[in-house]
Protein backbone atom coordinates (compact mmCIF):
# COMPACT_ATOMS: atom_id res chain seq x y z
CA UNK A 1 0.00 0.00 0.00
CA UNK A 2 1.05 3.37 -1.00
CA UNK A 3 0.20 6.58 0.52
CA UNK A 4 0.16 9.30 -2.62
CA UNK A 5 -0.54 12.70 -2.18
CA UNK A 6 -1.51 15.23 -4.90
CA UNK A 7 -1.08 18.88 -3.67
CA UNK A 8 -3.38 21.45 -5.57
CA UNK A 9 -5.57 23.67 -4.94
CA UNK A 10 -8.22 22.01 -7.20
CA UNK A 11 -7.48 22.72 -11.07
CA UNK A 12 -7.49 21.03 -13.86
CA UNK A 13 -4.38 20.01 -14.13
CA UNK A 14 -4.25 18.54 -10.67
CA UNK A 15 -7.42 16.58 -10.94
CA UNK A 16 -5.64 14.90 -14.51
CA UNK A 17 -2.67 14.07 -12.23
CA UNK A 18 -5.01 12.20 -9.84
CA UNK A 19 -7.07 10.36 -12.08
CA UNK A 20 -3.49 9.87 -14.25
CA UNK A 21 -1.97 8.36 -10.48
CA UNK A 22 -5.65 5.91 -10.10
CA UNK A 23 -5.10 4.75 -13.69
CA UNK A 24 -1.38 3.82 -13.85
CA UNK A 25 -1.25 2.09 -10.04
CA UNK A 26 -4.67 0.27 -10.92
CA UNK A 27 -2.79 -1.38 -13.89
CA UNK A 28 0.52 -1.88 -12.53
CA UNK A 29 -1.56 -3.37 -9.55
CA UNK A 30 -0.14 -1.37 -6.76
CA UNK A 31 -3.07 -0.45 -3.60
CA UNK A 32 -2.53 3.34 -3.04
CA UNK A 33 -4.39 5.45 -0.78
CA UNK A 34 -4.89 8.84 -2.77
CA UNK A 35 -5.57 11.91 -0.98
CA UNK A 36 -6.07 15.44 -2.46
CA UNK A 37 -4.18 18.11 -0.45
CA UNK A 38 -5.80 21.42 -1.31
CA UNK A 39 -5.24 23.93 1.65
CA UNK A 40 -2.20 26.24 0.65
CA UNK A 41 -1.28 25.78 4.18
CA UNK A 42 -0.56 22.30 3.84
CA UNK A 43 0.58 22.28 0.70
CA UNK A 44 3.59 24.70 1.85
CA UNK A 45 4.38 22.29 4.78
CA UNK A 46 6.00 19.96 2.05
CA UNK A 47 8.13 23.18 0.20
CA UNK A 48 6.38 22.64 -3.07
CA UNK A 49 6.11 25.60 -4.92
CA UNK A 50 4.61 24.65 -8.07
CA UNK A 51 1.76 22.51 -7.96
CA UNK A 52 0.33 20.11 -8.97
CA UNK A 53 2.77 17.93 -6.90
CA UNK A 54 3.04 14.31 -5.69
CA UNK A 55 4.27 13.23 -2.62
CA UNK A 56 4.77 9.45 -2.51
CA UNK A 57 5.13 7.88 1.23
CA UNK A 58 5.76 11.25 2.38
CA UNK A 59 8.86 12.16 -0.25
CA UNK A 60 7.90 14.57 -2.82
CA UNK A 61 8.52 13.23 -6.18
CA UNK A 62 6.98 15.74 -8.72
CA UNK A 63 6.21 19.38 -8.71
CA UNK A 64 5.00 21.19 -11.33
CA UNK A 65 2.44 20.35 -14.07
CA UNK A 66 1.31 17.25 -14.90
CA UNK A 67 3.59 14.62 -14.64
CA UNK A 68 4.16 11.97 -17.77
CA UNK A 69 3.08 8.97 -17.76
CA UNK A 70 6.53 7.24 -17.89
CA UNK A 71 7.27 9.18 -14.59
CA UNK A 72 4.23 7.70 -12.77
CA UNK A 73 5.13 4.40 -13.51
CA UNK A 74 8.58 4.94 -12.40
CA UNK A 75 7.19 5.07 -8.93
CA UNK A 76 4.70 2.08 -9.18
CA UNK A 77 7.49 0.07 -9.94
CA UNK A 78 5.51 -0.56 -13.74
CA UNK B 1 4.93 2.40 -25.94
CA UNK B 2 8.60 1.79 -25.69
CA UNK B 3 8.81 1.62 -30.00
CA UNK B 4 11.26 3.47 -31.59
CA UNK B 5 9.86 6.67 -32.61
CA UNK B 6 9.79 8.16 -29.03
CA UNK B 7 13.12 7.13 -28.12
CA UNK B 8 15.41 8.64 -31.12
CA UNK B 9 14.92 12.12 -30.25
CA UNK B 10 16.20 11.64 -26.75
CA UNK B 11 19.14 9.89 -28.34
CA UNK B 12 20.09 12.61 -31.14
CA UNK B 13 18.56 15.32 -29.67
CA UNK B 14 20.14 17.96 -32.31
CA UNK B 15 19.28 15.64 -35.09
CA UNK B 16 15.67 15.43 -34.06
CA UNK B 17 15.49 19.80 -33.77
CA UNK B 18 17.20 20.24 -37.36
CA UNK B 19 14.61 17.66 -39.12
CA UNK B 20 11.82 18.80 -37.04
CA UNK B 21 12.61 22.59 -38.08
CA UNK B 22 12.67 21.39 -41.62
CA UNK B 23 9.32 19.89 -41.66
CA UNK B 24 8.13 22.48 -39.80
CA UNK B 25 9.02 25.15 -42.63
CA UNK B 26 8.08 23.02 -45.10
CA UNK B 27 4.52 22.54 -43.80
CA UNK B 28 4.26 26.18 -43.91
CA UNK B 29 5.23 26.70 -46.98
CA UNK B 30 2.66 24.13 -48.45
CA UNK B 31 -0.17 26.50 -46.37
CA UNK B 32 -1.31 28.82 -49.20
CA UNK B 33 -0.91 26.16 -52.10
CA UNK B 34 -2.77 23.28 -50.16
CA UNK B 35 -5.52 25.31 -48.94
CA UNK B 36 -6.49 26.20 -52.32
CA UNK B 37 -6.08 23.06 -54.18
CA UNK B 38 -8.59 21.93 -51.71
CA UNK B 39 -10.94 24.87 -51.71
CA UNK B 40 -11.16 24.05 -56.19
CA UNK B 41 -11.67 20.62 -54.77
CA UNK B 42 -15.08 21.67 -53.63
CA UNK B 43 -18.07 22.26 -55.69
CA UNK B 44 -17.89 25.84 -54.58
CA UNK B 45 -16.78 28.53 -56.26
CA UNK B 46 -13.71 30.47 -55.25
CA UNK B 47 -15.01 33.98 -55.39
CA UNK B 48 -18.33 33.73 -53.47
CA UNK B 49 -19.12 33.72 -49.87
CA UNK B 50 -18.76 30.27 -48.63
CA UNK B 51 -15.52 29.72 -50.51
CA UNK B 52 -14.23 32.34 -49.07
CA UNK B 53 -15.19 31.57 -46.01
CA UNK B 54 -13.68 28.06 -46.51
CA UNK B 55 -10.81 29.14 -47.76
CA UNK B 56 -10.16 31.25 -44.97
CA UNK B 57 -10.78 28.30 -42.37
CA UNK B 58 -8.69 25.72 -44.26
CA UNK B 59 -5.33 27.69 -44.35
CA UNK B 60 -6.17 29.66 -40.77
CA UNK B 61 -6.54 26.63 -38.99
CA UNK B 62 -3.61 24.54 -40.24
CA UNK B 63 -1.52 27.31 -40.12
CA UNK B 64 -2.71 28.65 -36.17
CA UNK B 65 -1.99 25.23 -35.33
CA UNK B 66 1.50 25.24 -36.98
CA UNK B 67 2.49 28.21 -35.26
CA UNK B 68 1.27 27.29 -31.53
CA UNK B 69 2.82 23.69 -32.22
CA UNK B 70 6.25 25.39 -33.05
CA UNK B 71 5.87 28.09 -30.12
CA UNK B 72 4.97 25.73 -27.67
CA UNK B 73 8.07 23.43 -28.33
CA UNK B 74 10.05 26.24 -28.01
CA UNK B 75 8.72 27.36 -25.41
CA UNK B 76 8.62 24.10 -23.65
CA UNK B 77 12.51 24.35 -24.27
CA UNK B 78 13.03 27.26 -23.05
CA UNK B 79 10.45 27.04 -19.64
CA UNK B 80 12.98 24.36 -18.95
CA UNK B 81 15.59 27.15 -17.92
CA UNK B 82 13.18 28.75 -15.76
CA UNK B 83 11.99 26.56 -13.27
CA UNK B 84 10.05 28.58 -10.51
CA UNK B 85 12.82 27.86 -8.18
CA UNK B 86 15.29 29.42 -10.27
CA UNK B 87 13.09 32.80 -10.72
CA UNK B 88 12.77 32.80 -7.11
CA UNK B 89 16.57 32.81 -6.45
CA UNK B 90 16.94 35.28 -9.15
CA UNK B 91 14.07 37.74 -7.39
CA UNK B 92 15.09 36.96 -3.71
CA UNK B 93 16.14 40.22 -1.94
CA UNK B 94 16.13 42.44 -4.54
CA UNK B 95 14.93 45.79 -4.25
CA UNK B 96 11.69 47.27 -5.65
CA UNK B 97 11.38 49.08 -9.09
CA UNK B 98 13.82 47.20 -11.54
CA UNK B 99 12.92 44.02 -10.04
CA UNK B 100 9.31 44.81 -10.76
CA UNK B 101 10.18 44.79 -14.55
CA UNK B 102 12.42 41.99 -14.17
CA UNK B 103 9.73 39.78 -12.69
CA UNK B 104 6.84 40.62 -14.95
CA UNK B 105 9.72 39.52 -17.93
CA UNK B 106 10.27 36.46 -15.62
CA UNK B 107 6.53 35.73 -15.60
CA UNK B 108 6.30 34.91 -19.60
CA UNK B 109 9.09 32.33 -19.69
CA UNK B 110 8.33 30.44 -15.85
CA UNK B 111 5.72 27.60 -16.43
CA UNK B 112 3.28 27.42 -13.91
CA UNK B 113 -0.47 26.09 -13.79
CA UNK B 114 -2.77 28.60 -12.66
CA UNK B 115 -3.78 26.43 -9.18
CA UNK B 116 0.27 27.25 -8.37
CA UNK B 117 -0.56 30.94 -7.79
CA UNK B 118 -1.06 30.92 -4.05
CA UNK B 119 1.84 28.51 -2.96
CA UNK B 120 3.97 30.19 -5.68
CA UNK B 121 3.03 33.75 -3.69
CA UNK B 122 3.50 31.82 -0.74
CA UNK B 123 7.44 30.56 -1.24
CA UNK B 124 8.15 33.87 -3.11
CA UNK B 125 7.35 35.74 -0.15
CA UNK B 126 8.93 33.33 2.36
CA UNK B 127 12.25 33.54 0.51
CA UNK B 128 12.56 37.42 0.61
CA UNK B 129 11.33 38.39 -2.66
CA UNK B 130 8.93 41.48 -1.98
CA UNK B 131 5.31 42.03 -1.92
CA UNK B 132 5.02 44.26 -5.12
CA UNK B 133 7.82 42.29 -7.31
CA UNK B 134 5.51 38.94 -6.24
CA UNK B 135 2.52 40.71 -7.34
CA UNK B 136 4.17 41.91 -10.68
CA UNK B 137 5.57 38.22 -11.12
CA UNK B 138 1.74 36.89 -10.77
CA UNK B 139 0.15 39.56 -12.75
CA UNK B 140 2.51 38.86 -15.60
CA UNK B 141 2.72 34.93 -15.87
CA UNK B 142 -1.23 33.86 -16.81
CA UNK B 143 -2.24 37.16 -18.94
CA UNK B 144 1.13 36.90 -21.04
CA UNK B 145 2.04 34.13 -22.55
CA UNK B 146 2.99 32.14 -25.65
CA UNK B 147 -0.35 31.02 -25.89
CA UNK B 148 -2.04 34.44 -26.12
CA UNK B 149 0.80 36.08 -28.09
CA UNK B 150 1.08 33.09 -31.03
CA UNK B 151 -3.02 33.38 -31.21
CA UNK B 152 -3.50 37.07 -31.66
CA UNK B 153 0.21 36.94 -33.71
CA UNK B 154 -1.40 34.60 -36.11
CA UNK B 155 -5.03 35.74 -36.44
CA UNK B 156 -4.69 39.40 -35.68
CA UNK B 157 -0.54 39.58 -36.69
CA UNK B 158 2.02 41.21 -34.92
CA UNK B 159 1.46 44.91 -34.16
CA UNK B 160 -1.47 43.28 -32.25
CA UNK B 161 0.49 40.73 -30.47
CA UNK B 162 3.58 42.93 -29.84
CA UNK B 163 0.88 45.78 -28.48
CA UNK B 164 -0.38 43.03 -26.09
CA UNK B 165 2.46 41.89 -24.70
CA UNK B 166 4.22 45.69 -24.21
CA UNK B 167 0.86 47.01 -22.19
CA UNK B 168 0.73 43.30 -20.47
CA UNK B 169 4.21 43.46 -19.68
CA UNK B 170 3.61 47.47 -18.40
CA UNK B 171 0.47 46.68 -16.15
CA UNK B 172 2.06 44.30 -14.26
CA UNK B 173 5.18 46.17 -13.91
CA UNK B 174 3.68 48.96 -12.45
CA UNK B 175 0.40 47.36 -10.41
CA UNK B 176 3.18 45.42 -9.08
CA UNK B 177 5.51 48.43 -8.09
CA UNK B 178 2.19 50.49 -7.13
CA UNK B 179 1.21 47.92 -4.32
CA UNK B 180 4.81 47.65 -3.10
CA UNK B 181 4.60 51.86 -2.43
CA UNK B 182 1.57 51.25 -0.53
CA UNK B 183 3.43 49.11 1.97
CA UNK B 184 0.43 46.56 2.35
CA UNK B 185 2.50 43.30 4.07
CA UNK B 186 0.73 43.60 7.19
CA UNK B 187 -2.79 42.52 5.09
CA UNK B 188 -1.07 39.51 3.93
CA UNK B 189 -2.96 36.70 6.26
CA UNK B 190 -0.69 35.88 9.87
CA UNK B 191 -0.18 32.74 9.28
CA UNK B 192 1.91 33.79 5.94
CA UNK B 193 3.69 36.22 7.88
CA UNK B 194 4.61 33.93 10.57
CA UNK B 195 5.87 31.43 8.28
CA UNK B 196 10.06 31.04 8.70
CA UNK B 197 11.51 32.57 6.27
CA UNK B 198 13.47 30.52 3.85
CA UNK B 199 16.72 30.82 1.73
CA UNK B 200 16.58 30.32 -1.98
CA UNK B 201 18.84 27.70 -3.36
CA UNK B 202 19.04 26.42 -6.83
CA UNK B 203 19.26 23.05 -6.85
CA UNK B 204 22.59 21.74 -8.85
CA UNK B 205 23.07 20.44 -12.55
CA UNK B 206 21.08 21.68 -15.48
CA UNK B 207 19.00 19.56 -17.51
CA UNK B 208 20.45 18.05 -20.76
CA UNK B 209 19.57 18.69 -24.22
CA UNK B 210 17.67 15.66 -24.88
CA UNK B 211 15.38 16.44 -21.24
CA UNK B 212 14.76 20.11 -22.69
CA UNK B 213 13.47 18.36 -25.93
CA UNK B 214 11.49 16.46 -24.09
CA UNK B 215 9.69 19.09 -22.20
CA UNK B 216 9.24 20.73 -25.33
CA UNK B 217 7.25 17.81 -26.46
CA UNK B 218 5.46 17.64 -23.42
CA UNK B 219 4.55 20.95 -23.67
CA UNK B 220 2.96 20.45 -27.04
CA UNK B 221 1.02 17.40 -25.73
CA UNK B 222 -0.08 18.99 -22.64
CA UNK B 223 -1.09 22.54 -24.31
CA UNK B 224 -1.51 21.92 -28.13
CA UNK B 225 -3.65 18.47 -27.00
CA UNK B 226 -5.71 20.69 -24.73
CA UNK B 227 -6.39 24.18 -26.80
CA UNK B 228 -6.76 22.77 -30.31
CA UNK B 229 -10.82 22.38 -30.00
CA UNK B 230 -10.78 26.22 -28.83
CA UNK B 231 -8.59 27.47 -31.89
CA UNK B 232 -11.25 25.46 -34.59
CA UNK B 233 -14.07 27.25 -32.91
CA UNK B 234 -12.47 30.54 -32.87
CA UNK B 235 -11.69 30.32 -36.57
CA UNK B 236 -14.85 28.31 -37.34
CA UNK B 237 -16.63 31.55 -36.10
CA UNK B 238 -14.42 33.86 -37.44
CA UNK B 239 -15.07 32.13 -40.60
CA UNK B 240 -18.79 31.54 -40.01
CA UNK B 241 -20.35 35.24 -39.29
CA UNK B 242 -17.74 36.33 -42.29
CA UNK B 243 -20.82 38.39 -44.32
CA UNK B 244 -23.58 36.92 -42.44
CA UNK B 245 -23.87 39.43 -39.34
CA UNK B 246 -23.80 43.26 -40.59
CA UNK B 247 -20.21 44.47 -39.93
CA UNK B 248 -20.78 47.13 -37.51
CA UNK B 249 -23.36 44.97 -35.31
CA UNK B 250 -21.26 45.24 -32.18
CA UNK B 251 -19.90 48.80 -33.12
CA UNK B 252 -22.29 50.76 -31.85
CA UNK B 253 -21.95 48.95 -28.04
CA UNK B 254 -18.47 48.08 -28.15
CA UNK B 255 -16.57 50.56 -30.72
CA UNK B 256 -14.50 53.39 -30.23
CA UNK B 257 -17.14 56.10 -30.09
CA UNK B 258 -18.67 54.54 -26.98
CA UNK B 259 -16.75 55.68 -23.79
CA UNK B 260 -18.53 53.21 -21.52
CA UNK B 261 -17.29 50.38 -23.25
CA UNK B 262 -14.11 49.99 -21.95
CA UNK B 263 -15.11 49.63 -18.65
CA UNK B 264 -18.31 47.57 -19.17
CA UNK B 265 -15.67 44.92 -20.82
CA UNK B 266 -13.85 45.24 -17.64
CA UNK B 267 -16.72 44.40 -15.58
CA UNK B 268 -18.03 41.69 -17.65
CA UNK B 269 -14.55 39.78 -18.01
CA UNK B 270 -13.29 39.73 -14.44
CA UNK B 271 -16.29 37.12 -12.90
CA UNK B 272 -15.50 34.90 -16.24
CA UNK B 273 -12.89 32.35 -15.82
CA UNK B 274 -10.86 31.02 -18.66
CA UNK B 275 -7.29 30.81 -20.48
CA UNK B 276 -6.32 32.55 -23.64
CA UNK B 277 -7.36 30.36 -26.13
CA UNK B 278 -11.16 29.83 -24.14
CA UNK B 279 -11.10 33.43 -25.40
CA UNK B 280 -9.89 33.74 -28.37
CA UNK B 281 -13.22 32.83 -30.25
CA UNK B 282 -14.66 35.60 -28.53
CA UNK B 283 -12.34 37.92 -29.17
CA UNK B 284 -12.55 37.08 -33.32
CA UNK B 285 -15.89 37.30 -33.14
CA UNK B 286 -16.42 40.86 -31.56
CA UNK B 287 -13.74 42.19 -33.83
CA UNK B 288 -14.89 40.71 -36.90
CA UNK B 289 -17.87 42.72 -35.96
CA UNK B 290 -16.42 46.46 -35.10
CA UNK B 291 -15.47 46.28 -31.65
CA UNK B 292 -12.61 48.40 -31.03
CA UNK B 293 -9.61 46.58 -30.69
CA UNK B 294 -8.80 48.38 -26.68
CA UNK B 295 -12.16 47.23 -25.72
CA UNK B 296 -11.14 43.93 -27.04
CA UNK B 297 -7.93 43.46 -25.53
CA UNK B 298 -9.30 45.20 -22.18
CA UNK B 299 -11.76 42.34 -22.20
CA UNK B 300 -9.05 40.08 -22.95
CA UNK B 301 -6.76 41.05 -20.15
CA UNK B 302 -9.53 41.08 -17.69
CA UNK B 303 -10.84 37.57 -18.18
CA UNK B 304 -7.00 36.13 -18.24
CA UNK B 305 -5.37 38.30 -15.45
CA UNK B 306 -8.74 38.63 -12.81
CA UNK B 307 -10.81 36.01 -12.09
CA UNK B 308 -13.33 34.98 -9.35
CA UNK B 309 -12.11 31.25 -8.57
CA UNK B 310 -8.53 32.57 -8.70
CA UNK B 311 -9.42 35.25 -5.76
CA UNK B 312 -11.19 33.09 -3.58
CA UNK B 313 -7.90 30.98 -3.50
CA UNK B 314 -6.21 34.17 -2.93
CA UNK B 315 -8.22 34.99 -0.14
CA UNK B 316 -6.69 32.17 2.18
CA UNK B 317 -3.23 34.42 1.95
CA UNK B 318 -4.48 37.92 1.39
CA UNK B 319 -6.65 39.85 3.92
CA UNK B 320 -9.84 41.54 2.29
CA UNK B 321 -8.04 45.05 1.86
CA UNK B 322 -5.25 43.69 -0.39
CA UNK B 323 -7.38 41.57 -2.23
CA UNK B 324 -9.43 44.80 -3.10
CA UNK B 325 -6.38 47.02 -3.89
CA UNK B 326 -4.70 44.24 -6.02
CA UNK B 327 -7.99 44.07 -8.12
CA UNK B 328 -8.44 47.74 -8.12
CA UNK B 329 -5.03 48.37 -9.00
CA UNK B 330 -5.13 46.06 -12.20
CA UNK B 331 -8.40 46.08 -13.29
CA UNK B 332 -7.30 50.46 -13.62
CA UNK B 333 -4.36 49.64 -15.21
CA UNK B 334 -6.83 46.98 -17.58
CA UNK B 335 -8.72 49.91 -18.27
CA UNK B 336 -5.95 52.37 -18.94
CA UNK B 337 -4.77 50.35 -22.02
CA UNK B 338 -8.33 49.70 -23.48
CA UNK B 339 -8.34 53.74 -23.69
CA UNK B 340 -5.13 54.10 -24.87
CA UNK B 341 -5.54 51.55 -27.56
CA UNK B 342 -8.80 52.99 -28.28
CA UNK B 343 -7.36 56.58 -29.04
CA UNK B 344 -4.18 55.62 -30.47
CA UNK B 345 -5.64 52.91 -33.52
Amino acid sequence: MKNVKVMGTGCANCRRTAALIEQVAAVAGVEIRLEKVEEPRDIMAYGVMSTPGVVVDGEVVHAGGVPAREKVERWFGA
Amino acid sequence: MHDLPIHWPQRSPRLFLGLAALCWAGLYALLIPVSEALVALLPVARDSHAGAALQFFLYDTPKVLLLLTGVVFVMGMVNSYFTPERTRALLAGRREGAANAMAAGLGVVTPFCSCSAVPLFIGFVQAGVPLGVTLSFLIAAPMVNEVALTLLFGLFGWRVALLYLGLGLGVAMVAGWLIGRLGMERYLEDWVREMPRVRATLEAGSPALADRVDAGCHAVREIVGRVWPYILAGIGIGALIHGYVPEDFMAAIMGREAWWSVPLAVIIGVPMYSNAAGVIPIVQALLAKGAALGTVLAFMMSVIALSLPELVILRKVLKIRLIVTFVAVVASGILLVGYVFNSVL
